[in-house]
């Protein structure tokens, strides 16, 4: 097909649409409200509801109510709305209920600022909300991957009965860039727990609460099982030049483009440096971080926040220097401020190990 | 008129198989409840109109939190208080379907506050019963929005007190007065005429959403002896005398009548259908659109272009963009976005080459457009050397002073006022740039505002503007 020139926050709305998603729930907030702009426009044209919801604790349960009717359901938000949608969240994981939730990262904490920021990691990666759960997470670093992960998380959401996160920052949201869509046509199928407002929906039940210990246990279980397939399943990242590398970078969003061009401008000038992009953030990939490290490698985690990721790679690379660098408040990194992190990490003049 | 009946309704479970007690015949709620007698009207309700068998009911949190024990129907346990959301959500999946929200007063009027006064204010076409026994009651008998005013719980061990905790909320009051609520009623389950009346009441509710005429909430004052530490009968002469003396019974609103009945099913659209609707252009498009320009060497453009918000900065960005893709190339657009967009200062990096980008941020421009003196100021030091300087030579008084690049003033905004709109100095901009840089043909440019540019009427006028700035650079090579 055609290329056509879309804001991220766009591709994700038209790659969701083309997934078979009618129903959007949201609540602006900048840098994400283009997303429910654009599923405002669009969804009602092409049969669907689109909601401007009292809240995004309003918004959130009004997926939960979508879900459980079995259609495919979107969200959207930033931070502070994220940190409302948790509650939300763990009630889905609890449920079992799929959908797709977009966070386009702004600065935090508090209200902090509307510039691109990485510091919801901790909260979308790990759980924001109660219980034992967890979401998968994609990290699309361009607008292509707005638009084509939106569809993998509709695909995903439904493989495993959980909620997908599609984890941005606000430059990816906000950044033009062609696209091409994949030719694809989503009959979303009927789902054999959901609820259809027929006779056979009395056999059903669809919620988190079970009062027996026991129970609950083999539920928790039962889900974690799901967690560990999705890590044997469904690690994905993109690499480069990590053979010889001695110092290998990690990053997403934004900042592993700035990354790629300055590991770019390394291997000219002769610098061994690799390049590593987790694009699912849970399942981690934590075997290739793993082997680098057996390797001997030392690894550099550069991230929008106080070094949130990081925590995972140390993780996973216990036998490494395992060097953070982060900006913070909307800042972004240049790529000669990283070149200079790089370069005196291979020469020994300094270290960024980040200790606690 | 309900059909007689001597047992238990479709609406209900023959034996409540969920129910861990080991009688699966009864229901777990105290002697002297509420709870039982409101399930049975709704249960008996929901089989007299024929729809128990496309019903979904939400379990709110507290002591009702167990209905799915009882009901039928689809079921959806939901979070403390958001089952109006909820509600919403499977109802607008399900429009065919009859969706129940039963809630208890912590769950409704206290933490569930803003979402049922905002499905009501949305006129979702939902039906919903609201507990209102004044104490919480599954938590152990804590003071609920609705306790009376002196009534002692576990939380108000002094009673309630409304310099501290103020007066009882009225529900139905509240709702009653939007706009969008078709039907509100409030009644008690004491004695037996107001029981009856909340009978009528419950079946009034149900059959508005059957007729697909809108939200309706139905107040229901519930006697809870364990709750108030009371035996049944006092309980519900609790209801009477004192409950009902603060909550008045009665039709708070009651439109149904005027109010048509909405269309609840949508067409469906074709898949096939989708991509057009959406603005996915087809291939076909592409042939006509497409203009491809072959080149093998390396092309990489890194222009940063900046101003003042409203002189159209981030519009001439993405033209730019939009030529270059249609030239085949590789482009990013990435802007200052925020408070900026509304005055103030504005800037945006556009990247345009055959190679893959990496970062979409331009640190070191290789072509700056400044269209104010700020943005000179701010940007000529992070202009490579050897690259180009575009600046507005009617508003920056001050030429770019470094002499390792090239630096070419033109007047964006008299050659705009000249044509007849200081609003078109982006293109003026735009059409000297394409023409002095040769990275881009004016039939693309052309092509490309008309794909960008929203307000069409503009559209002749930034044609004239991009030619202006063409015309302009010309001028400078003859002189």
């Amino acid at each position: 097909m055609a290329k056509v020139l879309l804001k991220g926050n766009e591709a994700v709305v038209k790659g969701a649409i083309l997934a078979g998603c009618r129903f959007f729930f949201g609540y602006p907030i900048t840098p994400a409200s283009e997303i429910a702009e654009t599923a405002a426009y669009y969804i009602p044209l092409v049969g669907g509801t689109f909601i401007q919801a009292e809240s995004e604790i309003g918004a959130i349960n009004m997926v939960y109510g979508a879900s459980s009717g079995g259609v495919r359901a979107m969200t959207a938000s930033s931070g502070p709305g994220l940190s409302l949608k948790q509650e939300g969240i763990s009630y889905l994981c609890g449920a079992e209920l799929p959908c797709v939730i977009v966070d386009i990262m702004r600065g935090g904490p508090g209200l902090g600022n509307i510039a691109p920021d990485q510091g919801d990691y901790n909260q979308m990666v790990k759980g924001g909300g109660h219980g034992s759960y967890k979401v998968l997470v994609l990290a699309p670093n361009s607008v292509q991957e707005m638009c084509n992960f939106a569809i993998l998380a509709f695909e995903l959401a439904d493989k495993y009965r959980n909620p997908v996160i599609v984890l941005t920052d606000g430059f990816i949201g906000q950044m033009m860039e062609p696209v091409e869509f994949p030719e694809v046509q989503v009959e979303v199928p009927k789902k054999d727990w959901a609820l259809y407002g027929e006779e056979d929906d009395n056999k059903k039940l669809i919620s988190s609460i079970y009062l027996d210990p026991d129970e609950l246990e083999e539920i928790v279980i039962k889900i974690n099982k799901k967690y560990k397939r999705m890590e044997e399943e469904e690690v994905r990242y993109e690499a480069s030049y990590l053979e010889d590398a001695e110092l290998v970078t990690v990053s997403f969003g934004v900042v592993s483009r700035i990354l790629s061009s300055v590991v770019e401008r390394c291997r000219k000038e002769g610098y061994k440096v690799g390049y590593l992009r987790p694009i699912t953030l849970f399942p981690f990939p934590k075997k290739i971080i793993n082997k680098l490290s057996e390797e001997g490698k030392a690894f550099l985690s550069v991230e929008l926040s106080n070094g949130q990721m990081v925590d995972d790679v140390r993780l996973n690379a216990r036998q490494s220097d395992v060097h953070f660098y982060g900006r913070m408040g909307g800042n972004v990194p240049s790529e000669d401020e990283l070149y200079e992190v790089i370069v005196k990490i291979l020469k020994g003049e300094r270290k960024w190990l980040k200790t606690g | 008129m309900a059909k007689n009946r001597l047992g238990k309704s479709s609406a209900f479970y023959d034996i409540y198989e969920r129910n861990p007690s080991s009688d699966k015949t009864v229901t777990h709620y105290c002697p002297g409840c509420g709870h039982g007698i409101l399930h049975k009207f709704i249960a008996e309700a929901l089989e007299d109109y024929g729809v128990w068998n496309r019903t979904i009911l939400l379990s709110p949190v507290g002591c009702s939190v167990f209905a799915y024990y009882y009901f039928k129907v689809g079921n959806i346990q939901c979070a403390h208080g958001r089952a109006p959301a909820v509600a919403t959500g499977i109802k607008r999946a399900h429009p065919d379907s009859i969706v129940i929200s039963y809630q208890g007063d912590g769950d409704l009027a206290g933490i569930g506050g803003n979402e049922i006064i905002q499905a009501a204010n949305r006129g979702e076409n939902i039906t919903v019963f609201f507990i209102n026994n004044a104490i919480y009651g599954m938590t152990g008998g804590q003071m609920a929005p609705t306790t009376l005013v002196g009534q002692s719980t576990t939380t108000t061990p002094r009673g309630r007190d409304i310099y501290n905790e103020g007066y009882p909320i009225k529900i139905a009051e509240i709702i009653s007065i939007l706009e969008s609520p078709v039907y509100v009623e409030r009644v008690a389950l004491a004695d037996t005429k107001n029981i009856m009346k909340a009978r009528s009441a419950v079946r009034k509710a149900i059959n508005y959403q059957v007729e697909n005429k809108g939200f309706s909430l139905v107040e229901v004052l519930s006697p809870c002896p364990t709750g108030w530490k009371m035996n049944p009968v006092d309980a519900k002469k609790w209801v009477t005398n004192e409950m009902q003396k603060y909550f008045k019974l009665g039709v708070f609103k009651d439109v149904g009548k005027e109010r048509k009945s909405r269309k609840v099913n949508g067409e469906k659209v074709p898949l096939n259908k989708v991509p057009d609707i959406i603005d996915i252009p087809s291939d076909e498009k592409k042939e006509i659109s497409r203009i491809e320009k072959k080149s093998e060497e390396k092309f990489l453009k890194r222009i940063k272009i900046a101003g003042f918000g409203g002189q159209g900065i981030l519009l001439l960005g993405v033209t730019l963009a939009e030529s270059g893709m249609m030239e085949g190339k590789n482009v990013t657009w990435l802007p200052s976005y925020g408070p900026e967009m509304r005055g103030g200062t504005a800037n945006c990096h556009v990247i345009v080459s055959n190679q893959r980008i990496g970062s979409p941020l331009v640190d070191w421009s290789d072509i700056l457009i400044a269209m104010n003196r700020p943005s000179l100021d701010k940007f000529e030091p992070k202009a490579v050397p050897g690259s180009l300087i575009f600046y507005d030579s009617t508003i920056v008084n001050r030429k770019p002073e470094r002499n390792d690049v090239k630096a070419i003033g033109v007047p964006f905004t008299e050659i705009a006022d000249g044509i007849g709109s200081t609003k078109v100095l982006n293109m003026v901009a735009l059409g000297s740039l394409i023409r002095f840089t040769g990275m881009l043909s004016p039939e693309t440019l052309f092509e490309a505002q008309t794909r960008v540019v929203k307000r069409k009427e503009f559209l002749e006028l930034n044609k004239r503007a991009i030619k202006a700035g063409m015309e302009f650079i010309d001028s400078l090579k003859e002189s």
